[in-house]
C-alpha cells in the first residue's frame, strides 16, 4: 500500500494556511483551530497504532487525561513554566504507556481492545478518587490562569495556537520518519503478520511495548497542550466518549494514513459544533452512523477516497 | 460480620445482573468470536422499551414478556442488517462496528427519551414475605428471575433439537452447515437471544442504577470481568464469574477500595485474568493452527 505523495506544493500551502489562518479569525475560532492541531496530535498517536501496528486501543482518552493532569497539577503545584510541563506529560505517558502495552503483548486485537474499553470507562472514577484528590481537586477539578503571549503582536489564544502548531511539526516529522525508517517496516510487518515478523528477526514483544508508549506519550503530550488550552482539567472532561471520538477521528480520516488524521481532527472537532444545534445527542447519533457507515462504504477514509481520486486522474491525464 | 454477610448476599443479587451480560455475550462470542461492545446499550435501550410500556399502563409482567419479544427480534434484526455483511471483516472494522452501534443507541436513547434520570420501580413489593433482614426483597427477586433465566436457557440448549443446532453452530459451522443446518440463522437466533437475556439484566438493573442512556456503562464492564473470569467461551463460567464478581465489587467496595472506584475493580479483573489465565477459569485454552 503505497500512499500517494503530497507534493511540494501542497504542503507549502498548507504550512502557509496554517499560519495565516489565526489572524483572520476570531479568539473563539483560533481556539477551535487550536483544539485542532492538538486532537491531530493524538489522532497520530493512535494511527500509529492502530492504522500501523494493528492494536486497537479503545482507551486513549485515559493517557490524554493523564497528560492533562499532569500539566494541571505541576502548574497547580509548582512554579515551573507552563511549556515545560509539556515534555513531562510526555514522559508520564510514555512511561504509563509502556507499562499499560506490557500486558499488551500478550493480549491478541480483541482481547487488548476490551482492556482499553475498560481502562477508559473506569478514568473518571479514578481522577474522583479521594485518595488523589489533594492532587487531581476531585470533582471541582484544576483551574489556572492562561499563559501569557511573550510576542505582543500575538493575543494569548493565537500564541497558544502557535505553541501547539511548534509542539505538533516536530511530532509529526518524527512520526513520518520513525514510519519511513527500517522502525516503520517492522511496525507494519508485525500488524500484517507477527509470526513472519519474528522469524525476520524483528523483536516483535519490544516493537509492540515501544509503540504503545509512543503513541501514548503523543497523547499525552496533547493532552498537556489541551489542558494549557482550556486552563481546565476535571474527571468529567475525560469520559469514554472522549476516547471513542478519537476511534471515529482515525475511521474518518482512514486507518493507516498520516495526512487524513488531519481531517480527523477537523471532522472530531466541527461535527459535533454543528451537530449540537439540531440536538445534545446529535453528535453522537452522527458519530455513530459515520463509524458504521464508513466501514461499509469506504473502509479507507477521507484518505482512501483521495488516494482513489488521485488514481483516477492518473488514469485518465 | 452481619455486615459482611449482607455484603455477600447483596453481591450475589447484583452478580445475578452481571451473570445475564455475561451470558448474553458468551452467546454472541461462542457462535461468532465477536465480543459485542453493545451488548449495554442494547439492554438500556430495551429497558427503555419497558418503562415506555410500563408508563402506557402495561401491567409490570406483560411489558417484561413484551419486551422480552420485542429484545428478541431486534437483536435478530441487528444481526441481519449490520453484523451480516461485516462477519469475516478484520478484527478493528468488528470492534469499529460495535462500537458505532454502542454509539448509536446510546444517542437515539438521549434524544428520544432525555438524559435525565428516570426512576423504574421493581416488580417486587419492598414489604413482600421473602423480603429478609440481609436482602431486599428486589435483591431475592432479582436472584429468582437470574435463576429462572438460567434455568429456561440451560433447557432450550440442553433439551432443544434447535438448542442442539445452535451448539452444533459454534462448534463447528462448515460441518453444521454440511449437515444441513442454516448456520446464519442460528447466529441471528444466537444474537436474538442474547440481546433478550441482555433485556432481562436491564430489567433487573434499572431499579438499582435508575435509568439514563448511561446506565449499563459500569454493568456492561463487570460483565466482561464476569465472563472473562469464567472463560469467554464458557456459559456456565460466564454465570459463575458473574456471581463472583458481583460479590468481589461489593467487598472490595465495602471493605478495600470505598465506592467512589468500584469500576476499577473491573478494570483490574479484567487485566488480571487477561495477564495470569487469559482462558479464565473454567475455560480452555484455545490452539489455533497456522
Amino acid at each position: 500500500m503505497t500512499a500517494p505523495r503530497l507534493g511540494p506544493g501542497v504542503l507549502a500551502a498548507f504550512a502557509v494556511l496554517l499560519v495565516v489562518l489565526p489572524f483572520t479569525l476570531s479568539s473563539y475560532h483560533v481556539f477551535q483551530l487550536t483544539m485542532v492541531v492538538i486532537y491531530a496530535i493524538v489522532l497520530l498517536g493512535l494511527n500509529l497504532l492502530i492504522g500501523f501496528n494493528g492494536q486497537i486501543s479503545l482507551g486513549h482518552g485515559a493517557f490524554f487525561a493523564i497528560g492533562a493532569y499532569t500539566t494541571a497539577i505541576l502548574l497547580d503545584k509548582t512554579g515551573i513554566p507552563y511549556w515545560a510541563t509539556v515534555p513531562v506529560g510526555g514522559a508520564v505517558c510514555l512511561v504509563a504507556g509502556f507499562f499499560f502495552g506490557l500486558p499488551a503483548l500478550r493480549l491478541e486485537g480483541l482481547y487488548l481492545a476490551l482492556a482499553t474499553f475498560a481502562l477508559a470507562v473506569a478514568t473518571p472514577q479514578l481522577l474522583n478518587y479521594h485518595g488523589v484528590a489533594p492532587w487531581t481537586g476531585g470533582v471541582q477539578g484544576i483551574m489556572f490562569a492562561k499563559p501569557d503571549s511573550p510576542l505582543p503582536p500575538l493575543d494569548p489564544d493565537q500564541w497558544l495556537y502557535f505553541f501547539c502548531l511548534a509542539v505538533a511539526v516536530p511530532i509529526y516529522i518524527t512520526g513520518w520518519n520513525l514510519l519511513r525508517a527500517r522502525s516503520g517496516r517492522a511496525i507494519v510487518a508485525i500488524r500484517d503478520h507477527s509470526m513472519a515478523a519474528a522469524a525476520m528477526g524483528i523483536d516483535t514483544a519490544f516493537c509492540k511495548t515501544a509503540v504503545f508508549g509512543i503513541s501514548a506519550m503523543y497523547t499525552g503530550i496533547a493532552g498537556s497542550l489541551g489542558a494549557l488550552v482550556t486552563q481546565f482539567v476535571a474527571p468529567d472532561s475525560f469520559p469514554i466518549f472522549l476516547s471513542l471520538s478519537f476511534l471515529v477521528g482515525i475511521v474518518v480520516g482512514g486507518v493507516g494514513s498520516i495526512p487524513g488524521t488531519v481531517f480527523g481532527a477537523l471532522f472530531i472537532e466541527f461535527v459535533p459544533n454543528v451537530a449540537d444545534s439540531i440536538s445534545d445527542a446529535a453528535p453522537w447519533a452522527i458519530y455513530g452512523i459515520v463509524l458504521i457507515g464508513l466501514m461499509y462504504l469506504m473502509p479507507e477514509g477521507v484518505a482512501g477516497l483521495y488516494r482513489a481520486w488521485v488514481a483516477r486522474h492518473a488514469r485518465h491525464g | 460480620m452481619e455486615n459482611f454477610l449482607h455484603q455477600v448476599l447483596s453481591g450475589l443479587a447484583t452478580g445475578g445482573i452481571y451473570s445475564s451480560v455475561a451470558l448474553a455475550l458468551v452467546v454472541i462470542y461462542q457462535a461468532t468470536h465477536h465480543v459485542n461492545f453493545a451488548q449495554g446499550e442494547l439492554a438500556m435501550f430495551s429497558t427503555y422499551i419497558a418503562w415506555t410500556l410500563i408508563q402506557g399502563g402495561v401491567p409490570y409482567w406483560l411489558a417484561f414478556v413484551l419486551t422480552l419479544c420485542l429484545s428478541f427480534i431486534a437483536g435478530i434484526l441487528i444481526e441481519r442488517i449490520i453484523i451480516r455483511p461485516i462477519e469475516n471483516k478484520p478484527i478493528f472494522t468488528i470492534v469499529t462496528v460495535f462500537v458505532g452501534l454502542l454509539v448509536v443507541l446510546n444517542s437515539v436513547a438521549g434524544w428520544i427519551y432525555g438524559y435525565a434520570i428516570k426512576s423504574f420501580d421493581s416488580p417486587f413489593p419492598s414489604d413482600a414475605w421473602y423480603a429478609g433482614r440481609f436482602m431486599s426483597a428486589h435483591d431475592v427477586g432479582m436472584i429468582a428471575v437470574t435463576l429462572a433465566m438460567l434455568a429456561l436457557v440451560f433447557a432450550f440448549f440442553r433439551f432443544t433439537p434447535l438448542g442442539l443446532a445452535m451448539r452444533a453452530v459454534a462448534e463447528n459451522p462448515v460441518s453444521s452447515r454440511l449437515v444441513g443446518i442454516r448456520v446464519g440463522w442460528m447466529l441471528a437466533l444466537g444474537w436474538g437471544l442474547a440481546s433478550a437475556i441482555g433485556a432481562i439484566a436491564g430489567m433487573m438493573a434499572a431499579p438499582i442504577v435508575y435509568l439514563d442512556p448511561n446506565m449499563m456503562g459500569g454493568v456492561l464492564l463487570y460483565g466482561f470481568a464476569a465472563a472473562l473470569l469464567g472463560g469467554i467461551g464458557n456459559p456456565w463460567g460466564a454465570v459463575l464469574g458473574g456471581f463472583i464478581v458481583g460479590v468481589l465489587e461489593n467487598l472490595a467496595g465495602a471493605y478495600v477500595v470505598g465506592t467512589e472506584i468500584k469500576l476499577s475493580v473491573a478494570l483490574a479483573i479484567i487485566v488480571g485474568v487477561l495477564l495470569l489465565r487469559p482462558s479464565g477459569l473454567f475455560g480452555r485454552r484455545l490452539v489455533t493452527r497456522l
